[in-house]
C-alpha cells in the first residue's frame, strides 16, 4: 500500500494561509484550450492584416489552385499548421501525451518528400537548379517571417497561460506553427510553384521563425 | 490504473473548476502533504536544508492554482501535479546555482515510509505581501487573515465581486512572480 504520510500536515501557517486564499479564488480561471484557440484566431487575423498590407494574392490564384504544384503548397502548409497548433496544446499542458500530432507531422514530412521526388522525376535535371532557386527566394525569406510575427506573439502569450516544461522548445514549436500559418498566406502570393522551391525556401523561412520562437520562449516562457 | 486517492483528487478538482470552493479547499489540503513529501525527498537528495521545500510546496500550489486550466479532466491528475512540482523543484535548485535535471520517475514514485519533520515556513507570506499593491494587500489580508469570503470582502472594500476576484488573481500572480524572481 503506497500512501503519503499525512502526519506531515503540521502547523504551516504560511501554506495554510495560501490554501485559504487559493480556495476562495476557485471561480476565475481560463481553460488552456480556449486560450490557445483565441491565440489562433487573433494570430491568423494579424497574419492576414500584415499580408494584405504588404502584398496581394496572385491574380491568377483561382485558376492555378487547381494545378498540382500550387495545390501541393497548401497540402504541405495547412496540415503543418494544424499539427503544430495541436502540438502546442499538448506542449503547454504538464504531463499531457502528445497524441496523434507527431504522426500528422510525419505525414507532412512524407508528403514533402514525395512531392520533391515527383518533381525531380518529372523535371529534367538541367532545370533543377532553376526551379530550386526560383525567382523570389529572397522575398520568401523576408515575408514569411514578417507575416509570422503576429501569430508568434499570440502563441507565446497563450503559452504563458500554460506551463511548458521546456520553454525553448515550446517557443520553437510556436515559431514553426506561426511560420506554417504565414506560409499558407505567402503561398497565395508566391509565383514559385516548384516543390523544390517550397521544400527549400519555405522550410528555411520557417526555421528562421522557429529560431526567433526559441529565443522568445527562453525569454518569456 | 489510477490510485483511488488520485481519483478523489480529480473529482474535487473537477468540481473546483466549476466554482466549488469547498471541493477546491479539500483538493488543496489533500495534495499539499503529498507535494510536501515529494519535495522534501527530492530536495534532500540534492543536499538542500529543510527550510527550502516548504517554499517549493507553496510555489507549486500557486502554479497548480494559476495553471489549473491546463489540466484536462479526462486525464489523471497525479502526473499533472508531479510535473508541476518537478518544474518548481528545478526552478528552486537552479536559483541556488545547481545545474540539475530531476528525472520525472523520481517525482512520481512514492515512498510509503517517508517520515516527516515539522515543516517550516521558508518564506513568510506576510513579508511577501508587503510587495503587493495596497488594494491587493487589503484583499489578501481580508480573505486569508480575517477569513472573509470574496463576496464579503467586496462589500467591505466597496468593490464589485468580480473586481475583487481580478485583483486577487493579480495578487497571486505577483506572488508567483516573486517566487520566480527568488527574492530571498
Amino acid at each position: 500500500m503506497m500512501s503519503d504520510d499525512d502526519s506531515s500536515r503540521g502547523p504551516t501557517s504560511g501554506t495554510d494561509r495560501l490554501i485559504e486564499i487559493l480556495a476562495k479564488d476557485a471561480g476565475a480561471w481560463h481553460r488552456f484550450g480556449t486560450v490557445l484557440l483565441k491565440a489562433v484566431v487573433i494570430g491568423v487575423f494579424a497574419a492576414a492584416v500584415v499580408f494584405i498590407v504588404l502584398m496581394n494574392p496572385r491574380p491568377d490564384l483561382e485558376q492555378v489552385i487547381q494545378t498540382a504544384r500550387v495545390l501541393f503548397k497548401f497540402i504541405v502548409t495547412v496540415p503543418l499548421a494544424v499539427a503544430m497548433i495541436g502540438l502546442l496544446d499538448r506542449i503547454g499542458r504538464p504531463a499531457a501525451p502528445l497524441g496523434p500530432w507527431p504522426w500528422l507531422l510525419g505525414g507532412v514530412g512524407a508528403i514533402l518528400v514525395v512531392g520533391v521526388g515527383v518533381e525531380l522525376a518529372m523535371v529534367p535535371s538541367s532545370e533543377w537548379a532553376a526551379s530550386l532557386i526560383g525567382t523570389y527566394a529572397r522575398y520568401c525569406l523576408m515575408f514569411i517571417p514578417l507575416i509570422a510575427i503576429g501569430p508568434l506573439v499570440c502563441f507565446i502569450v497563450a503559452l504563458r497561460q500554460g506551463m511548458p516544461t521546456n520553454p525553448g522548445l515550446a517557443g520553437a514549436a510556436a515559431g514553426v506553427a506561426s511560420g506554417a500559418i504565414a506560409a499558407i498566406f505567402y503561398a497565395t502570393h508566391c509565383p514559385d510553384d516548384s516543390p523544390l522551391f517550397v521544400a527549400t525556401w519555405y522550410t528555411l523561412a520557417t526555421c528562421i521563425v522557429a529560431i526567433c520562437g526559441y529565443f522568445a520562449g527562453r525569454r518569456f516562457l | 490504473m489510477t490510485h483511488p486517492r488520485e481519483q478523489q483528487w480529480s473529482v474535487w478538482m473537477a468540481a473546483a473548476l466549476k466554482g466549488d470552493e469547498v471541493a477546491y479547499r479539500h483538493f488543496l489540503e489533500a495534495v499539499t502533504p503529498h507535494l510536501r513529501m515529494l519535495a522534501r525527498r527530492r530536495m534532500a537528495a540534492y543536499g538542500d536544508d529543510n527550510q527550502d521545500h516548504e517554499d517549493v510546496v507553496q510555489e507549486a500550489l500557486l502554479a497548480v492554482h494559476l495553471k489549473r486550466g491546463t489540466w484536462d479532466p479526462r486525464r489523471p491528475i497525479g502526473p499533472w501535479l508531479s510535473v508541476i512540482l518537478r518544474n518548481k523543484i528545478i526552478d528552486a535548485l537552479r536559483r541556488r546555482g545547481h545545474r540539475v535535471t530531476v528525472p520525472i520517475d523520481d517525482v512520481i514514485e512514492v515512498i510509503a515510509d517517508e517520515r516527516s519533520g515539522t515543516p517550516t515556513d521558508g518564506q513568510d507570506i506576510s513579508r511577501m505581501m508587503e510587495t503587493l499593491k495596497p488594494v491587493q494587500q487589503d484583499i489578501v489580508r481580508s480573505i486569508s487573515l480575517e477569513g472573509f469570503s470574496v463576496r464579503d470582502t467586496a462589500v467591505r472594500l466597496c468593490m464589485t465581486e468580480n473586481a475583487v476576484r481580478v485583483a486577487l488573481h493579480r495578487a497571486l500572480r505577483s506572488l508567483a512572480a516573486i517566487y520566480r524572481g527568488g527574492t530571498r
